[in-house]
Formats: structure tokens, C-alpha cells, sequence
């Protein structure tokens, strides 16, 4: 598809000279911010447009990463072990996947709504053990001070350094979604969305395909919690709240969830009304604000901004296809 | 000995099958005897409990009581995943096909459920060795020119075809069809009666029919349910000929 090249290289094009043209506090705050929260709404992404589920956890599975990184590599007052960089995001990660594992275990009976509310409830109990829970995850107060690792003289914590990390990882993560959705695991993934009943009489073992598209997404969440973690230099139970929590559907359902893409079209989106809310609306109403522009969204663009990209596109190209007459089901799009 | 001996010979045999919901019986003792190759109907009003019997045949739900074995091993207790593999194949009353992927990768789900391993991450599909597959089992089912399309928009003749193309993955031994002609137009049913006439003659065959003709036409030996219970069994010519039958279906059935 000619679209689908074009955006190719001008995306690539734009993460690379990106650096070159911005402050600091765009290349940080903004973009490094995007790729990194963006990776978490991958990870929600893949599992709406993919499997047909919705999670609420995505975050929370983000936060174990983070919180599991920040304990092994800056221990503080005593809470953490000092172990060297690739074991801790090795386990970080390893840890971030068997959340994800669990929460699928947990939510693979459920459907919709009632998986929204289950992961909810992980999301919440989670939360209240980071925030009372002292021995491992230092309560109110958290870690700070997490810095990246010094690889071979080269500061990731640096801007420059840290943007070109988060790039590299969200692209991999991205293509990664884009591939393992065209392997024979991913096709039974999207029959699963489809009619879960044929593909178990086609003799696939349907929960167990729910719970492992939830480890997958596990294990990309935690990447996005990773960078999340040392963009902060802290984690404290507010990173894992109800609105962390809530941010990374309504991140999605901007940028659309029915495409991979949109995960960072929406984190983009999300970050640009988060820092700028402030200069002309008072901070307490920044809810506001992203509640207008989510209520603009869901009302005009169902499928989001990305949604709304392609049937302009369609529309151009005159392709002809009857794509914005199709009923819209935020769970059955995503092709 | 000499009973299991004769078990060996059957294709299907089920021993009393029941399945209760709550105080509902929808199927009572049932008990069947299906030859290799045979091309059984399963015939009944509605409400008859046909496709609860292939729901237990299939695995999709466990039998209150009774026995079902295949080619003389004993599958009441094995998953739907297992039975595929054993070669239970089956279709829906509705058209259940996976509308948002093509018809060639319906096809390779399809045969990637019936062959395994089925959960293979690291290469892309179109990579994959056993992907050739789907062009001769989309030509059997007559939707070779159709292979790129997405399911979603096959006309329904369409769809009931490639449900038919997905159980005829990798070797079937034993196929369940539900209603396969249902909400298909004259053309469209002799196509597909067609189609199921050119099936190897190894395969077994059972098909739920609300069309008595159809069915009638298709089959070698019939089986008329009613309320949950076996009614009566034999060849179309004398269900045809059995008058209590013709008031029963139809009575409940006819317009």
C-alpha cells in the first residue's frame, strides 16, 4: 500500500531529525514522553485490535516494570538490592510479563465490560499495595532518583541519548505488534476477536490464547514502563493511580484503537494537551479539557484520529471503500 | 473382546448420550452407530436436541451421561482440541468465520488448528511452509478466486462455504455440518449438495437439515430426533414413507 509506505519514511524521517529541531524540553518531555507512554498504549492497542480484549491494567503491568527496575538498580533507605543493569530489566521485565500473565488468568473468563471492571479492580489493588506496602515498594514516598545505565561512556540519561533509546524501543515494539500479528499466533489471535467459538472447534485452546496475548502485552507494557520510570527518575504509587490508569484507554481510544499506530497518535495527542492545558486553562481543569476533546473524538471519529486519517485517505484515494459505513465496533476493527 | 472388535468397525458410536440443562432433558439416551464413509442426516423440529448431540459429539459441551467413541477409542473426555486432532470437524448453523482476516488466512488457521504446532511466533505466515495448503482446499470449496478477499465480505453462499473449506482442513475423519444449506438460495444449496457429494468417500459424514429433500437426497441413512429422543432410523426411502414422520416434522416444521 502506497499510504502505508509514505507514512513509513516520513515517520522515520520525523523521529530522526526531530532531535535536531526542537529544545530540550519537546525532545524530552514531549517526545520521549510520546514514545514511551505510547508504548504502554501499545500494549492496550494490541490487545483491543488484536484479541478483542480491553484492559485497564496496562499500566499497572507498566508499574511493575518500573517499580521492579527502580528496586533492583537504586535501592533507597534500604528497600532494593543493587544488581547489575541487564539482570534488573531482565527481571524487570520478566516480572512485567508474568503480571500481564496474571491478570489474563484472571480476566480470560470474562468478557467487555466485565474485563474492563476485573482489570480495574487488579489495577486499584495494585495501587493500594504500592502505596502501603514498605518493605518492597517503599509506600508513599517510592524511588526517585532512577537514573538510566552509563553504557560505554554514553549517558541514556542524557536528552539526546534517552530520546534515540525510547525511539529505538517504541519502533521495535511496534514492529514487533505489526509482525507477531501476521505469524500463525497472531492469526489465531484476531480469529479469537472474531468467533472464539470456531477457532476452539478448529482445535486451538482458547483461554490459553487469551492469557498469552495478555503475557505479550505484558511484556510490552513493561518496556513503555521502563522509559516511563527513568523519564521520571521516580516511582511512587501515583504513577500507578486511578489516573495513570485511565489515561492509557483514553490515550488509546484518541489515537484509535483500532490500529497499532494509534497508540502513538494518542500518546502524542494526550502529552501535547497535558503540558499545555496549563498556559490556558487552569491546571485543576486540564480534566476537562481532555474530557472535551475525548467526547470530540468518540462523537466525530470512533475509531480515533487515526481512524479518521484513513477514511480521509480512503476518501482521496477514492477508493471506494465503505469503510465509514461499516457499523463501528470499537472491539471488531483493527484490521 | 468381540464387542470392542466391533466398536473398531464403527466410525462414531454413542452409547446413551444424555445431557440435561437443569430440569430441561434436551438430549435423552441417544444412542448411534455410524459406518466409515457414511453419509448420515440428523433430522427434527426444532427444539429436537440435534445440535446439542454434535455440541457433545464436538466437545463444545459435556454429556450428562452416556458414551462417544471414534474409530473405536473413547472420546467422551477429551478437550475440542483433542478431537480435532483425533479428526472431528465441524460447522455452525450460523456462518462463524473470522470476518476480519482473509479467506486465505481463515483457511490457514483452519489448517494450523488441525496440524499444529499452532502458537509459532517468530515467522510470518506467508513464510511458513504449510501456508500452500489453503490454494487446493479453497479450490475444493469453489472460493479460489477469492482467497484475498476478507471474510466479512463474502455473501452468505460464500461464507457457508469457506466454514466448509475450514472443517475440510488436514484430513477429516468424521465431519459435522449444521444446517450447512441454511438461508442459501436454490443455486447456492445444489452447489454445495455438489460439493458434498465429491467428498472423498472415506469421510464420515453427519449433517443436521432442516430441508427434508436435501437432506433426503444427501444421505445414505437417516436419524429422526424428537424432543431429545431417537424417533426412528433408516434409509430416506423409508423415512420418506413413514407417514407418523411426515406429520411429526412437518407438522412442527411446515409452514
Amino acid at each position: 500500500m502506497t499510504l502505508r509506505r509514505l507514512l513509513t519514511v516520513v515517520v522515520a524521517l520525523v523521529l530522526l531529525v526531530y532531535p535536531f529541531v526542537v529544545n530540550s524540553f519537546w525532545l524530552v518531555q514531549i517526545g520521549g514522553r510520546t514514545l514511551g507512554f505510547g508504548t504502554i498504549v501499545l500494549s492496550l492497542v494490541f490487545l483491543t485490535a488484536y484479541t478483542g480484549m480491553l484492559s485497564l491494567a496496562q499500566m499497572t503491568v507498566a508499574g511493575v516494570a518500573g517499580y521492579a527496575t527502580a528496586y533492583f538498580t537504586a535501592p533507597t533507605g534500604g528497600v532494593g538490592l543493587e544488581l547489575a543493569w541487564p539482570v534488573a530489566l531482565i527481571l524487570a521485565l520478566g516480572l512485567a510479563t508474568l503480571a500481564g500473565l496474571l491478570i489474563g488468568l484472571v480476566a480470560v473468563r470474562t468478557r467487555g465490560i466485565y474485563t474492563l471492571m476485573i482489570t480495574l479492580a487488579v489495577a486499584m489493588a495494585f495501587y493500594y499495595l504500592t502505596l502501603q506496602n514498605y518493605a518492597v515498594f517503599n509506600g508513599f514516598t517510592g524511588f526517585n532518583n532512577v537514573e538510566p545505565p552509563v553504557i560505554a561512556g554514553l549517558d541514556l540519561g542524557a536528552p539526546l541519548p534517552f530520546y534515540y533509546l525510547s525511539a529505538v524501543l517504541a519502533v521495535l515494539c511496534y514492529a514487533g505488534v505489526r509482525h507477531v500479528v501476521r505469524t500463525p499466533f497472531g492469526l489465531a489471535l484476531q480469529g479469537l476477536r472474531d468467533e472464539p467459538q470456531r477457532l476452539q472447534a478448529l482445535g486451538y485452546n482458547v483461554p490459553l490464547l487469551r492469557v498469552l496475548a495478555f503475557g505479550l502485552a505484558g511484556f510490552v507494557a513493561g518496556i513503555g514502563g521502563i522509559l516511563n520510570l527513568w523519564l521520571n527518575a521516580s516511582i511512587s504509587p501515583g504513577s500507578v493511580a486511578l489516573n495513570p490508569v485511565i489515561d492509557v484507554l483514553m490515550a488509546g481510544v484518541l489515537g484509535g484503537i483500532g490500529h497499532p499506530a494509534g497508540a502513538y497518535v494518542g500518546a502524542f495527542v494526550f502529552t501535547i494537551v497535558d503540558n499545555f492545558a496549563i498556559d490556558f486553562i487552569a491546571r485543576e481543569r486540564f480534566n476537562t479539557l481532555i474530557g472535551l476533546v475525548f467526547l470530540a473524538i468518540v462523537l466525530f471519529s470512533p475509531d480515533g484520529l487515526t481512524g479518521l486519517v484513513r477514511r480521509a485517505w480512503a476518501r482521496w484515494a477514492g477508493t471506494g471503500r465503505r469503510r465509514d459505513d461499516a457499523p463501528d465496533d470499537s472491539t471488531n476493527i483493527g484490521k | 473382546m468381540a464387542d470392542a472388535a466391533v466398536k473398531q468397525e464403527e466410525a462414531l458410536v454413542v452409547e446413551g448420550l444424555t445431557r440435561r440443562f437443569g430440569a430441561l432433558v434436551a438430549v435423552d439416551g441417544v444412542s448411534l452407530r455410524v459406518a466409515p464413509g457414511e453419509r448420515r442426516a440428523v433430522l427434527g423440529a426444532n427444539g429436537a436436541g440435534k445440535t446439542t448431540l454434535f455440541n457433545m459429539i464436538a466437545g463444545d459441551l459435556p454429556p450428562s451421561e452416556g458414551h462417544i467413541s471414534l474409530f473405536g477409542r473413547d472420546i467422551t473426555r477429551l478437550s475440542p482440541q483433542k478431537r480435532v486432532l483425533e479428526g472431528v470437524r465441524r460447522t455452525y448453523q450460523k456462518s462463524l468465520v473470522f470476518g476480519g482476516l482473509s479467506v486465505r488466512d481463515n483457511l490457514y488457521v483452519a489448517i494450523r488448528g488441525a496440524t499444529g504446532p499452532r502458537l509459532a511466533i517468530w515467522r510470518r505466515v506467508e513464510t511458513q511452509p504449510d501456508r500452500d495448503g489453503t490454494g487446493p482446499l479453497a479450490e475444493r470449496v469453489g472460493l479460489a478466486d477469492r482467497l484475498d478477499a476478507p471474510a466479512s465480505e463474502l455473501s452468505h453462499g460464500e461464507q457457508r462455504q469457506l466454514e466448509l473449506g475450514m472443517a475440510l482442513a488436514h484430513t477429516p475423519r468424521l465431519l459435522l455440518l449444521d444446517e450447512p444449506a441454511a438461508g442459501l438460495s436454490t443455486r447456492e444449496r445444489e452447489s454445495l449438495m455438489a460439493m458434498l457429494a465429491d467428498l472423498p468417500r472415506d469421510l464420515t459424514l453427519i449433517l443436521i437439515e432442516h430441508d427434508l429433500d436435501i437432506a433426503l437426497k444427501a444421505v445414505d441413512f437417516v436419524t429422526v430426533m424428537h424432543n431429545g429422543r431417537l424417533l426412528a432410523e433408516g434409509t430416506p426411502d423409508e423415512i420418506a414413507a413413514n407417514q407418523d414422520i411426515q406429520d411429526i416434522y412437518m407438522g412442527k416444521h411446515g409452514q
